[in-house]
């Protein structure tokens, strides 16, 4: 019998102590993240999916969100506050729970708010008509007449006349609908677009608030599961029998091999008795051939967008200037490893699972147990950061597989090097731009190539009569098989982090080619109004003038300006930098200006954008995943450099009033900028030009000497 | 070894029979239950799972058991008093010095470390000391804008 004709409960009857040889029965890839995931299904129609009034008044909203700290709990809830008339404090949140809540396709893109508020809305907006259609028979007052205030119906033209939402549902479901009940216009707001207390705060404050390692359940094992040391590197032998004197378990599962523990800690130790050995992995590039690895191993060019032609102009330029932009994998590092916990009783298993997608999780459990779907709960409680880094449940299906085998409740928590090791990570990417200038200082033509990252607003938005954009390669998955050493997919605000890096710094050049101050150089090739909103109210509060002599750059003062969309948002960003001579380059201030379309919480989305520019900060100066033969050298943080308190700039915040806009998300647009305001900035204040992220002290020092 | 280590957690006297070379955090989180000390990086880097013992803060990922035998432990579950948040806390909740919260109870020991040692920091004191917790969702801001409001409601009273 070769091993793979073995069934699983065969396999598992094998793990007896000792040494054996192992064949892998899956592929490594298999622990990763998917690039994609299930299609979108539409939320219920029926509001009674969404919200319960109990009968204390209280109201419960239910969404398949995950609280990733991004605070949709908190938006939402004002959301739903606001179309049923109750009061804010009045709001219990239920997120991301698959028995509990409507479907919902993941928590990632900017789009909570974008999606899911205007499917509360409706429901709110329904659920409060119906129930002042209720009232009106109850009162015998005519419904146009009825006001809510709080949960609480009045007839203000007859005192005393009041009935509240409680009374009224008594704690029942609503079987009465409403079609087509408008919502209510942005200027009779009085709980949306006003600061709310965030409803996780006293959790998060007191150390209560739970994350999915954090539960614990009676014969709980905590496992930790045998990592191959390089991608690509095959399980040939080993030896478990040390660690199972050590008094830990040993499961087989497919291609699984844990060791499982009372205690976390004594499991690691555990694992590290075991000895095994390891196929070395074949060789592949490492973080300088990627490079020029992508532009060989890519896909034909794909055309993303072209107007004009490019041959027209070509002859209308004057000066061409061509350029490569390189930017690195990055991690996402989130403080919580991916975790779970899982459970299995009568036939039902439930994971609490660090997941921005638990619906997506709940088929991946299911598939992998061969349990139907409704005898797989996921809880995706609070979730510690995922930045697109948890948008499937590797660590779900681990935990499930192993409670089956084990028949015992078993947690799964990722070491730092197994979240490094298995992370899905920003594609490492080459952009190429060619660009002509005409005497008179206009954009001729703009041919624009991007490999790796994905076409996500690639194709520029500034007025240029000749361009064309062409794309290959993606962080979606579907690229050539080792196109990508490691597994890749979304990090806050995918390819549109490298898409604006390039053509930001380019427009840079092309400015102090013509000789032009960059801020005005960027308002003279832009006739979109949002834009150019956006870049004069950040010009406004930063206090941009242009440098002399007549605004020819580098002006020596360290300033930059950076503008892109990402989801329809218009983000626009001005920094102030200092280029020592150490060439570790310190932001001084960011002042961002956004056009998010309506603002739900202004407090939340200053927070989500001052996070966000934070965050920016890493990839642009210190974040880049070293890697040699599908091998990831940066393990820890002591390597890998996520920002720290002394890196952060004064950051200041400007929110466009747009209420008659939808809202467009607000979590990741402002990250877009920030690699090429500050590599402008630096250009203005050191006259280098750094065409690769990350800036470390060792490129500008690099490119100092380059002069 | 396993032995019996006593200290005082939380103001309470505490006793675990444990292997004595197990890390702090761990007990805490398994044997004693208290899962608000997080585990972020287990090797000193992070600083998720700070917490005091006596008058430092520590690093539980990397302090043995052992270390705070008959020493005085202080987690993030023993701040609030009677149902009353610290001014730490406080200034935390009130300023959003937070997002995805697991950094949290970390910096907030962190900065119950520094306020017991300078009741006054100049921002730059606050950075310096605060600069090996790290926080991945970019609350910073928000966490020095906290910890200067809670030093002024202490006043060095911690
Ligand atoms: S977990 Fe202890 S410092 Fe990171
Ligand atoms: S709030 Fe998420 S890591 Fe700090």
């Amino acid at each position: 019998m070769r091993p793979h004709d073995l069934s699983r409960r065969e396999l598992l009857a094998l793990a007896t102590p000792g040494l054996f040889v192992f064949f892998p029965l899956e592929p490594l890839e298999a622990f990763q993240e998917p690039a994609r995931l299930p299609g979108r299904q539409a939320g219920p129609t029926d509001f009674n999916a969404w919200l319960r009034i109990g009968e204390n008044g209280r109201v419960t909203c239910f969404a398949g969100k995950v609280e990733l700290g991004q605070g949709p709990t908190t938006a939402l809830a004002q959301l739903l506050a606001e179309e049923l008339d109750v009061a804010y404090d009045a709001v219990d949140m239920v997120l991301g729970d698959t028995d509990l809540c409507p479907y919902d396709m993941g928590t990632f893109g900017s789009m909570g708010i974008r999606l899911t508020g205007p499917l509360i809305r409706a429901a709110a907006a329904e659920a409060r008509a119906v129930l002042v259609q209720m009232a009106a028979e109850r009162l015998a007052a005519p419904a146009g007449r009825l006001q809510v205030k709080a949960g609480v119906v009045t007839d203000p033209s007859s005192a005393g006349k009041r009935v509240t939402y409680a009374e009224l549902v008594q704690g029942k479901r609503i079987e009465r609908h409403i079609e087509k009940v408008p919502l209510k216009p942005p200027a009779a707001f009085t709980v949306v677009g006003r600061p709310a207390v965030r409803k996780d705060a006293r959790d998060k404050v007191t150390g209560k608030g739970k994350y999915a390692g954090d539960f614990a359940f009676p014969g709980m094992l905590h496992a930790r599961i045998l990592r191959p040391p390089a991608h690509g590197a095959a399980l040939q032998e080993v030896d478990t029998t040390a660690a199972e004197k050590a008094g830990a378990r040993v499961v087989r599962d497919g291609g699984l091999l844990a060791i499982l523990h009372e205690r976390r800690d004594l499991a690691d130790r555990a694992l590290g008795l075991v000895k095994a050995r390891f196929t070395p992995p074949p060789p592949g590039p490492d973080d300088k051939t990627i490079f020029d690895h992508l532009l060989k191993t890519a896909p034909e060019p794909r055309l993303v967008g072209e107007s004009g032609s490019l041959t027209e102009g070509a002859k209308l330029a004057h000066e061409v200037v061509e350029q490569t932009y390189l930017n690195s994998y990055v991690a996402h590092a989130p403080m919580e490893t991916h975790s779970a916990t899982a459970v299995i009783e009568n036939g039902k298993a439930t994971v609490w699972a660090s997941t921005q997608a638990p619906f997506g999780v709940k088929q991946q459990v299911a598939q992998a147990l061969g349990f139907t779907p409704p005898n797989v709960r996921i809880v995706a409680p609070y979730v510690g950061g995922g930045f697109g880094g948890k948008s499937g449940g590797q660590q779900a299906v681990e935990a499930a597989r192993l409670a089956a085998a084990t028949g015992q409740p078993v947690q799964v928590v990722w070491d730092r090097t197994e979240e490094f090791f298995f992370d899905t990570f920003r594609p490492a990417a080459v952009v190429k731009i060619r660009a002509g200038l005409t005497s008179a200082g206009r954009i001729a033509f703009w041919d624009y190539q991007v490999y790796g990252a994905g076409d996500r607003e690639a194709h520029t938005f500034y007025d240029i009569p000749h361009r064309r954009t062409v794309s290959a390669g993606n962080w979606m998955g579907g690229n050539p098989p080792g196109m990508h050493p490691f597994g890749v997919g979304p990090w806050r605000a995918p390819s549109v982090n490298t898409n604006t890096f390039a053509r930001e710094s380019q427009m840079d050049i092309l400015a102090a080619k013509a000789g032009v101050d960059p801020l005005e150089f960027r308002l003279a090739h832009l006739s979109d109004r949002r834009m150019r909103r956006v870049l004069e109210a950040a010009a406004k509060q930063f206090g941009w003038v242009p440098g002399k002599p007549a605004g020819k750059p580098p002006s020596g003062r360290g300033v930059g300006v950076a503008c892109g969309i990402y989801s329809g948002t218009y983000v626009a960003t001005m920094a102030e930098v200092v280029v020592p001579s150490t060439g570790r380059v310190q932001v001084k201030r960011v002042v961002t200006a956004q056009d998010q379309g309506l603002t739900v919480n202004p407090d939340g989305s200053r927070q989500q954008m001052e996070g966000s520019i934070t965050m920016g900060l890493g990839q642009a100066l210190g974040e880049e995943v070293r890697f040699r033969n599908g091998e990831v050298l940066d393990r820890n943080f002591d390597s890998y450099q996520v920002p720290r308190f002394s890196w952060v700039p004064r950051i200041e915040t400007i929110l466009i009033d747009n209420p008659d806009t939808p809202a467009t998300g607000c979590g990741e647009p402002p990250i877009i900028t920030v690699a090429a305001v500050i590599a402008n900035a630096i250009y203005d204040a050191a006259n280098i030009r750094l065409l690769q992220l990350p800036m470390t002290p060792a490129r500008i020092l690099e490119a100092r000497k380059r002069g | 070894m396993e032995r019996t280590i006593q200290f005082t957690l939380n103001g309470q006297p505490a006793r675990v029979t444990v292997d004595d070379g197990r890390m702090l955090l761990w007990v805490l989180r398994q044997d004693l239950g208290l899962t608000g000390t997080k585990f972020g990086c287990g090797e000193g880097l992070c600083g998720a799972c700070t917490v005091m013992v006596g008058k430092e803060a520590v690093r539980s990922c990397s302090t043995p058991v052992k270390d705070v035998a008959g020493k005085q432990v202080l987690t993030i579950e023993g701040l609030e008093r009677e149902g009353k948040l610290h001014p730490i806390q406080q200034a935390f909740l009130k300023h959003h010095a937070f997002q995805c919260g697991y950094c949290t109870p970390g910096m907030i020991l962190s900065a119950y470390a520094l306020l017991l040692k300078t009741p006054r920091p100049a921002p730059a004191e606050i950075l310096r000391h605060m600069d090996d917790n790290l926080c991945r969702c970019g609350a910073h801001v928000r966490i020095v804008e906290a910890i200067q409001e809670a030093a002024g409601v202490l006043k060095g009273g911690v």
